[in-house]
């Protein structure tokens, strides 16, 4: 209702490890939040969307404000280091750019020194800018909760908009990528009517690896935002491209398969017949982008 | 006497000092509403209609009033019974019932977010915990959104006592239509029969918002003498006084209204919403109280301007001469008679010269918060309309656009469909002025780009103004004014005095004082003050200069007639003495020298504007881009040029965001789904190129400077210069408002 935003009392602890983070989390029974950059959190807070009554600050936690690469192992990123230090890192930037491209968009400058990838996914909105380009990063999040750690990849970790699989008192504590092959490359883009502050009406990354020769795809993953549930891998198109030549041919096409996975609402940003159309062209212009930033290297 | 002559070169006007008020606004430290403190003051919050049309059927507020902090809670039972009382409020008669109502809702809330209760607490957490304990129970109703739907007979009806004004005559039952109007110049089915082609399209445009920056703030300090005093952010310190008067039923003079700086209104800060309620809490407490609205609350409870279906048709020879107009205009008024229908049936036509012409509109109440003015209120439906079919016509006749433009523009002596004669205006020079422009000879080259150009016209009045000034003794001038100053007019009326008076622009010291501190000066609003201040100020001067001039004469012994003035320097027979020499003298050889003056100019200062813009289009998407804008505009005389500027890229960019992407955006149950920023889409810097502006300056014939008012002309073309660029980019015809991506991009692939 109009008006009565307000922003209640709560506790604030910052523990400085994860297990008394883990803990804290699960003796307060649902009632807390855990806090990274706050972009989202503090927001929901203050307009009533969510309350809580302890709010607990991870960037204390030395394990989740990291960023390690390597070209053997990958990139590990803490799960609330800022947006800004992925595409200010250069070997981040050349193996992971539809990552970079979402970290660039999300927010202006003072959002991005705050926000974290991590906290965009825990976020689980359907439009994160940053999803999409997890999933064809073929992303694995480390949870750590009060029994201990597990594992599951980005794709089993949205399950409708707001909601993940995290367990009472299980947080997010790393996010690894895996190490970029020759001849890869990937894009992200969002569609939004202005040209700054506003939501994906439809996103899409995508993610190519090319034969040695450069002539035919031998493997690709394309991944949608905001046009459905969760953001969502489009197998089909993917599968379609493995063998075929990059062309614009084909990345149409693929878009075209993409679409399928396609099932949006109708609201304020966007009609369903418009943010399906939206998902194919996006889909064709990240793989025309990725392609070029294969050959560029 | 330097009695100005329009064309003579001035030392002032057309110089681009600093503004009076730059230093206070860029460190931080200007005054807005919501900087104003006082110690026990008490903080407000409104409870508001989650329904669009509802009865209400109870309101329990005991819990509310025994939450821990509350000093007091109101509902319109603490309000006056304004039944039946009519009030001539400076811009004709008003119903005070409509206007209590919509200030609070008494039997019936009439749109989603209309105010309901208030609490003043002790700080603002604890009134919105308050405001959640009031129970109100409501029996909703069907509520209509769309203006076509509200017309119909079987239409959900809004009020029992609306019955529809058709040019005075009062319908004998009650309906959504409260006024009709119908203009007729010569016989229109004459005028389209010797027409070679006729060209008629529909329009509409969803219901947009002004967008300003700083939402409304109002504090109130009800005192136990009965003086009530209001601190807030209006464009009419002395409209608010009469509505607050009004709404409270208490007399004019026990109410001071302190006008704040203010961060925008364009139209929106004229009718008051908090300031009474603020008032009554502040009487009820016995403290002062201070209400401010969130983003929300300024798109669900205050006014935007109306949503509209428009029909337009022109007719025109081969040789491209207009023989025809005629439009059918419905605007939404919103929950509450009002709005600008008149001015839109008044402006379809105004910018060209053709004999025959028919307009009939409508304004009709519908289930949305009460429409206020926005900026040529009217104006921007009708140009959207009138000049697409326009363009339309100059391809169908391979005419120029701007060729076909010239061959009928509305000159000195042409008579508006309404009535006026035009005086002298610069209508043909705005368009000669486009055809010479860099931007109209630059070629536009690449695919799916295309190029626009529309024409747009406002009125700009006079009203009333008062001010005064005294002469300091190192020779400056402190000026007192009653404006609000919201596009940099303290500095062009000070810039005036600085002229009349031959002294520079730093040397005069404008403010802008509260009711108690002026005489009475009508709002800022419709181009006016710029205009009428200003001629104020110029009045001033010369009441100063001939009170200046008799000293000299004292000091020289000789007559009055006799002292030469010229540049502000003074001289009789050899002696000779600077404004501020003089000036220094005063204190020690008689009284102080204060100038006054008060003003009511009659008549419009008719202002013309013609737009460029480039756009190219994203097929793929529906995304237009805005690749390069000019303005080009007859300011009559351009005192400050930036702030002429200014208000040119403004009023443009304001155009851009109607043009493209605002709206509201309704549900099924006349909720507003967008009432935030973020997804009510105005443009952003990154939206916009740099606008270019051409002033044009054919002097005002009733202007000492010639000054004409320029703040709202600039709203006028932009969406229809946008939506004529996107069909010489696409080949669509957008006649829809906002030509948002999915909308475009749909016309597109509907055409393939």
């Amino acid at each position: 209702m109009g008006g009565l935003t307000t922003l209640s009392g709560f506790e604030y602890v910052a523990p400085t490890d994860l297990t008394a983070a883990a803990t804290a989390l699960r003796d307060a029974g649902g009632r807390a939040c855990v806090l990274a950059g706050g972009t989202d959190i503090l927001v929901q807070l203050r307009e009533g969307m969510r309350s809580a009554d302890l709010v607990i600050d991870v960037k204390k936690i030395p394990e989740l404000l990291q960023l390690e690469y390597a070209p053997d192992s990958g990139l590990c990123l803490g799960a609330a280091t800022p947006c800004y230090q992925i595409y200010t890192t250069a070997d981040v930037v050349n193996a992971y750019p539809a990552l970079v491209d979402a970290t660039r968009i999300i927010g202006g400058w003072q959002i991005q020194s705050r926000a974290s990838v991590g906290g965009n996914l825990c976020n689980s909105s359907p439009a994160a800018d940053s999803i999409p380009p997890l999933l064809v990063h073929q992303a694995v999040c480390h949870l750590a909760g009060p029994e201990g750690r597990r594992s599951i990849p980005v794709s089993d970790f949205c399950t409708a908009p707001g909601k993940n699989s995290l367990q009472p008192g299980e947080l997010l504590a790393t996010l690894t990528l895996p190490p970029q092959p020759a001849n890869a490359g990937s894009a992200y883009q969002r569609f939004i009517p202005r040209n700054e502050m506003d939501i994906a009406v439809a996103s899409a990354a995508s993610w190519i690896e090319l034969d040695d020769s450069r002539n035919a795809i031998k493997s690709a993953r394309i991944a949608l935002g905001a046009v459905a549930p969760t953001p969502v891998l489009a197998e089909e198109a993917s599968q379609f491209l493995v063998g075929k030549a990059p062309t614009e041919e084909n990345f149409s096409e693929a878009g075209v398969l993409a679409r399928q996975v396609a099932s949006p609402i109708d609201d304020m940003r966007g009609t369903v017949e418009f943010r399906v159309h939206l998902a194919g062209v996006l889909t064709q212009r990240t793989l025309a982008l990725a392609h070029q930033r294969v050959q560029d290297s | 006497m330097n009695t100005p002559v329009p064309g003579s070169q001035y030392k002032v006007i057309g110089t681009r000092p600093i503004r009076h008020d730059g230093m206070d606004k860029v460190t931080g430290k200007a005054k807005y509403g919501a900087d104003v403190k006082f110690s026990k003051m008490l903080y407000g919050r409104v409870l508001r209609s989650p329904h669009a049309h509802a009865r209400i059927v109870s309101i329990d507020t005991s819990e509310a009033e025994s939450h821990p902090g509350v000093f007091a809670v109101i509902t319109t039972s603490d309000m006056p019974d304004l039944v039946d009382k009519m009030a001539d409020l400076g811009e004709g008669v008003v119903n005070m019932a409509h206007l209590g109502d919509n200030v609070l809702a008494r039997e019936k809330v009439l749109y989603k977010g209309q105010a309901v209760a208030a609490v003043a607490a002790s700080d603002v957490h604890v009134a919105a915990e308050a405001i959640a304990k009031i129970k109100v129970e409501y029996e909703p109703l069907p509520a209509v959104t769309w203006v076509l739907d509200a017309m119909r007979e079987d239409a959900p009806l809004l009020h029992d006592n609306v019955f529809t004004d058709d040019m005075g005559k009062k319908s004998d039952k009650p309906s959504n239509v409260d006024k009709e109007i119908h203009f007729l110049k010569g016989d229109a089915e004459e005028g389209f029969a010797a027409a070679d082609v006729v060209v008629e399209r529909e329009f509409k445009t969803a219901t947009v918002h002004q967008g300003y920056i700083e939402p409304h703030v109002a504090t109130a300090d009800w005192n136990e003498d009965g003086n009530l005093t209001v601190w807030t952010s209006t464009q009419g310190s002395f409209a608010c006084r009469a509505q607050v008067a009004e709404i409270l039923q208490i007399p004019i003079s026990k109410v001071k209204v302190v006008p704040c700086e203010i961060g925008g209104g364009f139209g929106g800060k004229i009718t008051v919403y908090l300031q009474p309620v603020a008032a009554l809490l502040s009487k009820k407490s016995g403290r002062p109280v201070q209400l401010t609205m969130q983003r929300d609350e300024v798109f669900e409870g205050t006014g935007p301007t109306p949503g509209s279906f428009m029909r337009v048709k022109l007719g025109a020879t081969k040789e491209g001469k207009l023989t025809a107009g005629e439009a059918w205009i419905a605007f939404d008024a919103g929950a509450f008679p009002g709005g600008p229908i008149g001015p839109a049936c008044m402006c379809v036509f105004s910018c060209y010269d053709f004999e025959h012409a028919k307009v009939d509109g409508y304004n009709v109440v519908l289930n949305k918060p009460k429409t206020q003015a926005y900026r040529a209120p009217g104006s921007t439906h009708a140009a959207l309309a009138c000049e697409t079919v326009l363009d339309e016509l100059a391809e169908k006749l391979e005419i120029d656009p701007l060729e076909l433009r010239l061959k009928n523009a509305a000159t000195e002596g042409t008579r508006r469909v309404d009535g006026p004669v035009y005086p002298r205006i610069g209508c043909v020079e705005v368009l000669q002025a486009a055809q010479a422009s860099d931007h109209w000879n630059s070629p536009l080259e690449g695919p799916n780009r295309g190029r626009g150009v529309a024409l747009g016209f406002w009125f700009n009045c006079g009203l009333k103004s008062s001010a005064s000034a005294h002469v300091n003794p190192d020779g400056t001038v402190t000026l007192t004014e009653g404006s609000t100053d919201i596009g940099g007019s303290r500095a062009s009326i000070a810039m005036q005095l600085a002229e009349t008076l031959g002294i520079t622009a730093e040397e005069v010291h404008p403010q802008v004082v509260d009711t108690d501190s002026v005489g009475y000066t009508d709002v800022t609003g419709g181009s006016r003050v710029t205009f009428a201040t200003g001629l104020a100020a110029y009045k001033v001067g010369l009441d100063i200069e001939g009170q200046m001039t008799s000293r000299a004469a004292e000091l020289w012994d000789c007559s009055p007639e006799n002292v030469r003035v010229e540049s502000g320097v003074y001289s009789h027979n050899g002696d000779s003495l600077t404004f501020a020499e003089l000036a220094e003298k005063l204190h020690a050889t008689g009284e102080a020298v204060v100038g006054r003056a008060t003003v009511a100019p009659d008549g419009a200062t008719n202002g013309f504007g013609a737009h460029l813009v480039d756009v190219e289009v994203d097929p793929d998407t529906g995304k237009t881009t805005i690749l390069r804008y000019t303005v080009i505009q007859d300011a009559g005389k351009a005192i400050h040029p930036s702030y002429v500027e200014g208000q040119m890229q403004g009023g443009a960019v304001q155009g851009i965001g109607w043009a493209l992407n605002e709206e509201y955006f309704f549900d099924d149950q006349g909720q507003m789904k967008n009432a935030s920023f973020l997804d009510y889409r105005i443009p952003t810097f990154l939206d916009v190129p740099m606008i270019d502006t051409i002033i044009v300056e054919v002097p005002n014939p009733d202007h000492p400077y010639g000054v004409r008012g320029v703040g709202e002309t600039p709203i006028v073309p932009p969406p229809a210069a946008i939506a004529i660029a996107i069909h010489n980019a696409v080949g669509v015809r957008m006649t829809e408002l906002p030509m948002s991506p999915p909308k475009l991009w749909k016309a597109i692939s509907d055409q393939s």
